[in-house]
């Protein structure tokens, strides 16, 4: 699994997400709450930029006339035809057992692990006093 | 503001040579409130200033249902100059028609004039609404076909500005939608129907249109979801209206287009209406053959939404029932239950079939070359 520095941590504050191509694949990297989270950029439904779409919540009911809304902000509704995934998982809210999206773990590495380590910086030039967001994939 | 957009949402569509297609409904749309003045006489600009315009439907403004993502539209289509979905050619080149390779290009525009009250005001703004998709489109891009737009609910009229855009090649079809005041094959919309008949051009059913009844055969339902399966259970009252009012009958060259309501339901619809017909034809004795003998020859169906059942033999059933030739490939650019053209069909579909349901079904009945 090849690790890919795709920004300096202050360039993806909380609530951004940043879109990149990697080995030819359409990525896109959410920083939610201060989480990170990497996601394939192609809908399995039709093949939308997914991650182009609304960051919203989950609603569920468990019975007709009550309604839960929780993960705001950690779903992501696909631009073309409004399919839910969750952020963390790529997990689909409408049929879960034939459609994912796939995801990649993201994280955050201090600027030395960065330089030292088997990661590829393809566009950030990366200083050892910064810290940096990695996708694995 | 949780949105943030790539500078280029075309790079979704891979851009790998694709099969020619014709998108027989595409939604152009105005970028602003006053765009149709330069179309409008100055009275008809005054009276809008003034009064607005008054639909069917009473007490609101707009339809009834909000609609899905926003402005029922992709969420990847505002143009980047700004303005809503649809109201930009060169964005509609870039992020579809040139990456989808789309030869044929049919507009339907909506909200533009039909269904209103007030039958001058309907009359003008359709006609105004025509020019505008000369002006701004079809002269602008050889690809695109614009539908001529009309105040149905006055059939005079409708059918006279029918025939003055008869014979220019900017048109291929009348549009019409689906929800109006009475069922579509009752006698105030014959004129249309004669009109469309001597300019050779086929009449498209579009879903909607706000005609003051329920949207719904059992009221006004809760949900937009409702509103969505509804297109279908209205188009086959209309279709059946057509058929048993006798418009097929009287008017045996009328080609009519039924557009985004999808067809899956066609064949029961047909079997229902030939089996009562059976029985109940002394009724409608101008009804002079089964119903689905009038389906079959004068329906074609748009694609989009096809039905997407779990076993696509069962597409594959129903679509053999309708036949190969009668669809249409549709996309319903740019909103949000939009077609991605290489995803729609499953497998499993002959060469000469394929090529039918992406280009050729809709160059012949569209008489495109
Ligand atoms: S392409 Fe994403 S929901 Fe259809």
């Amino acid at each position: 699994m090849a690790r890919h520095v795709i920004a300096p941590v202050d360039e993806l504050p909380p609530g951004t997400r940043k879109f990149l191509e990697i080995d030819g694949r359409p990525i896109a990297v959410f920083n939610i709450k201060g989480e990170y989270f990497g996601l394939l950029n192609r809908c399995p439904h039709q093949g939308a930029a997914l991650c182009e779409g609304p960051l919203i919540g989950l609603a569920q009911s468990k019975d007709p006339g009550e309604i839960e809304y929780t993960k705001l902000g950690e779903i992501i509704r696909c631009p073309w035809h409004g399919w839910e995934f969750d952020v963390r998982t790529g997990q689909s809210y409408c049929d879960p057992r034939r459609f994912r999206v796939k995801a990649y773990p993201a994280h955050v590495e201090p600027g030395a692990n960065v330089v030292k380590g088997p990661y590829v910086a393809e566009t950030i030039p990366v200083r050892v006093e910064s810290d940096y967001v990695v996708v694995e994939l | 503001m949780n949105i943030q957009f790539r500078e280029s949402s075309e790079a979704a569509s891979p851009l790998t040579a694709k099969t020619a297609i014709a998108d027989c409904d595409i939604h152009p749309a105005r970028a602003t409130r006053t765009e149709l003045y330069p179309y409008l006489a100055k009275r008809w600009q005054h009276h809008l200033e003034i009064y607005g315009v008054h639909a069917y439907q009473g007490m609101m403004e707009g339809p009834p249902y909000p609609k899905a993502q926003p402005n029922a539209s992709r969420r990847d289509a505002y143009p980047p100059e700004g303005g809503p979905q649809g109201s930009s050619l060169s964005f509609m080149q870039t992020q579809h028609l040139d990456p989808n390779n789309v030869q044929l290009g049919v507009l339907n525009p909506l909200n533009a004039g039909q269904g209103i009250r007030n039958h001058e005001l309907s009359a003008a703004l359709c006609s105004a609404i025509n020019d505008w998709q000369i002006d701004k489109w079809t002269s602008k891009d050889k690809r695109l076909k614009a539908s001529i737009v009309v105040g149905n609910e006055d059939g005079l009229s409708a059918a006279a500005e029918i025939r003055e855009r008869a014979g220019d090649k900017n048109f291929v079809q009348v549009l019409l939608l689906s929800r109006n005041v009475e069922p579509l094959g009752q006698r105030r919309y014959w004129p249309i129907y004669q009109a469309a008949e001597e300019a050779g051009l086929p009449v498209g059913v579009h879903a909607f249109g706000f005609g003051g009844n329920p949207i719904t055969p059992s009221g006004w339902p809760s949900y937009y979801i409702e509103e969505m399966v509804g297109h279908s259970q209205c188009q086959q009252s209309a279709l059946a209206s057509l058929v048993l009012e006798g418009v097929f009958e009287r008017f045996p060259k009328l080609k009519m287009v039924m557009i985004e309501a999808g067809f899956g339901w066609a064949p029961s619809l047909a079997w229902r209406l030939d089996k009562a017909w059976q029985r109940l034809r002394s009724e409608v004795p101008h009804v002079k053959r089964p119903p689905s003998e009038y389906i079959r020859e004068q329906v074609w169906w748009t694609t989009q939404p096809m039905e997407d059942p779990e076993r696509r033999e069962d597409l594959f059933d129903v679509i053999k029932w309708i036949g190969w030739d009668r669809l249409l490939f549709a996309t319903d650019y740019p909103h949000w239950d939009y077609d991605e053209p290489s995803r729609v069909l499953p497998p499993g579909v002959s060469d000469a079939n394929r090529e039918a349901f992406y280009l050729g079904n809709a160059r012949k009945l569209y008489g495109i070359d």
